[in-house]
């Protein structure tokens, strides 16, 4: 292995800094689909017929216990060739992420549904409030109140799983990283310390800003 | 179809029956209750009084009889009927629909106040005024504000329901229901769970509804000096049957049931 040269580090970090970029845009896109799929899917769990219920059950179980590494590479190959090669590797692998973590949200979520006193769902049938105002105006704000660091955690456990996406070809930070190596056979522990740094420089205020928010939220009046 | 029984009674039980799986709790329950009057369910745990609430709220369903023109099994509210609906001119189990309709005339206050945590008191009273009867805000809002004045939270409404008291929570609970203006008000123990400090404040709320509304009301309690007052009927349950029934001092100062001294013994004894 070749010995730490500062050079590199100068010339590599622009190439860097756009992966990073890149993972950044991975997680927005990802993040909101795991945010809002989870949120539908375990509504769905919860007031749909039981054929969607059983049907919704399995296919998240079975994501959930598949690594992320296959459903990637299955997804990628099963698009380019059945449906349209030309689905860019940023979108596919931006869904496959997104859904995968949808299937660890959608328990954060039904954790928190479930952590409803009974008593709030009698007191809206008692009061015969329409199903939308039980949902938005009464379950969603106290479940997301009991979901949000949890479902907070997940997105911060997702982006750290971006690199994963190398594998097809998303130009992220380890792809960088590794193009570099390829053409001057040398920066790659410059350019993964780098990744590293920046995963942790990223990550580290996130964790920190959703400790505070749970503890907020504990203290908080409702 | 009209209820078989005289268009007097706001309240009818007609032979119901409710299960929870293998137990029993009603068995053929039959009674009347006529527009205005107050009613006070006594008995002891499981003898199926608060199962009578939870099905006139519908939050239990009745155990379906296989013929409800034989055989009963259907709750009648206002001469309609509340636990079943009329379908081809044959009474069927009620669907969701029919079940939302019929409770709007009926409202229910909880053993734990059951407010929504995350809306201010103000909120907690005007929301289903404007989501389930269409009021608008400034009409729900204005009454809200009487109904808690008449609580004495006037000076509460931007307050979360954590910062209230017990006794706070159970007087915004029964503006709450006060709001929808319920022909029947159904009270399910709703001192039990508040420290007995604030019992009182809660009981003068209610006293002053039973005094200035002609509101029908359906009572649990244990309070037996307040059910003596408010009360025009009292009636003893024991294994989902009435054991007696009568006017308050008759009940409480004269029962004729074994099983109703024993239990008044029991209670006064606490």
């Amino acid at each position: 292995m070749n010995e730490w040269n500062n050079e590199i580090v100068v010339e590599i970090f622009p190439a860097m800094w756009q992966g990073f970029i890149v993972v950044l845009q991975v997680t927005l896109v990802a993040g909101l689909i795991a945010v809002l799929l989870g949120l539908l899917v375990a509504v769905g769990l919860r007031i749909g017929p039981p054929w969607l219920r059983r049907v919704l059950s399995a296919v998240f179980q079975f994501i959930r216990n598949t690594p992320l590494l296959v459903q990637v590479l299955f997804v990628w190959t099963a698009t380019s060739y059945y449906i349209n090669p030309e689905w860019s590797a940023f979108a596919v692998g931006s869904a496959v992420l997104g859904v995968h973590y949808a299937s660890y949200t959608m328990e954060s979520y039904r954790a928190g549904i479930e952590a409803i006193p009974v008593g709030q769902w009698e007191a809206a049938t008692a009061l015969s409030l329409p199903t939308h105002r039980v949902w938005g105006a009464i379950v969603l704000p106290q479940m997301l109140r009991r979901s949000a660091a949890a479902v907070a955690n997940w997105i911060i456990a997702m982006f750290k799983e971006v690199p994963t996406l190398f594998v097809i070809g998303v130009l992220e930070m380890i792809a960088q990283a590794q193009k570099y190596q390829g053409q001057h056979y040398d920066g790659a522990v410059e350019g993964y310390t780098i990744a590293g740094i920046l995963f942790l420089a990223a990550s580290y205020p996130v964790a920190v800003a959703a400790r505070r928010l749970e503890n907020r939220l504990a203290k908080s009046n409702f | 179809m009209p209820s078989p029984t005289s268009n007097e009674s706001i309240i009818r039980f007609d032979r119901v029956d409710k299960s929870f799986g293998d137990l029993k709790v009603l068995d053929g329950l039959s009674f009347d209750v006529d527009p205005g009057e107050r009613v006070t369910l006594i008995g002891p745990s499981g003898s199926g009084k608060t199962t009578i609430l939870r099905l006139l709220m519908t939050l239990e369903h009745v155990t379906p009889p296989k013929d409800p023109a034989a055989d009963g099994g259907v709750i009648w509210v206002e001469g309609k009927p509340l636990s079943h609906m009329e379908k081809g001119g044959k009474l069927v189990v009620a669907n969701e629909r029919h079940l939302r309709q019929a409770r709007k005339k009926i409202g229910m206050v909880f053993q734990s106040f059951n407010l929504f945590p995350n809306m201010r008191v103000l909120r907690n009273v005007t929301e289903a005024q404007v989501h389930t009867l269409g009021r608008s805000k400034d009409e729900a809002e204005a009454k809200a504000r009487d109904l808690l004045e008449l609580v004495g939270l006037s000076s509460k409404v931007d307050n979360y329901p954590s910062q209230l008291s017990g006794g706070q929570q159970q007087r915004v609970a029964i503006a709450r229901a006060l709001a929808m203006d319920p022909d029947i008000l159904l009270l399910d123990e709703v001192t039990s769970a508040l420290d007995p400090e604030l019992v009182a404040d809660v009981l003068g709320v209610l006293r002053d509804v039973a005094d200035t509304t002609s509101i029908t009301m359906l009572i649990v309690t244990h309070e037996m000096g307040f059910a003596r007052d408010v009360s025009n009927r009292v009636m003893m349950f024991d294994r989902g049957q009435i054991v007696e029934e009568g006017a308050p001092d008759e009940i409480f100062s004269d029962p004729r049931e074994a099983r109703t001294q024993d239990f008044l013994r029991a209670v006064l004894a606490e």
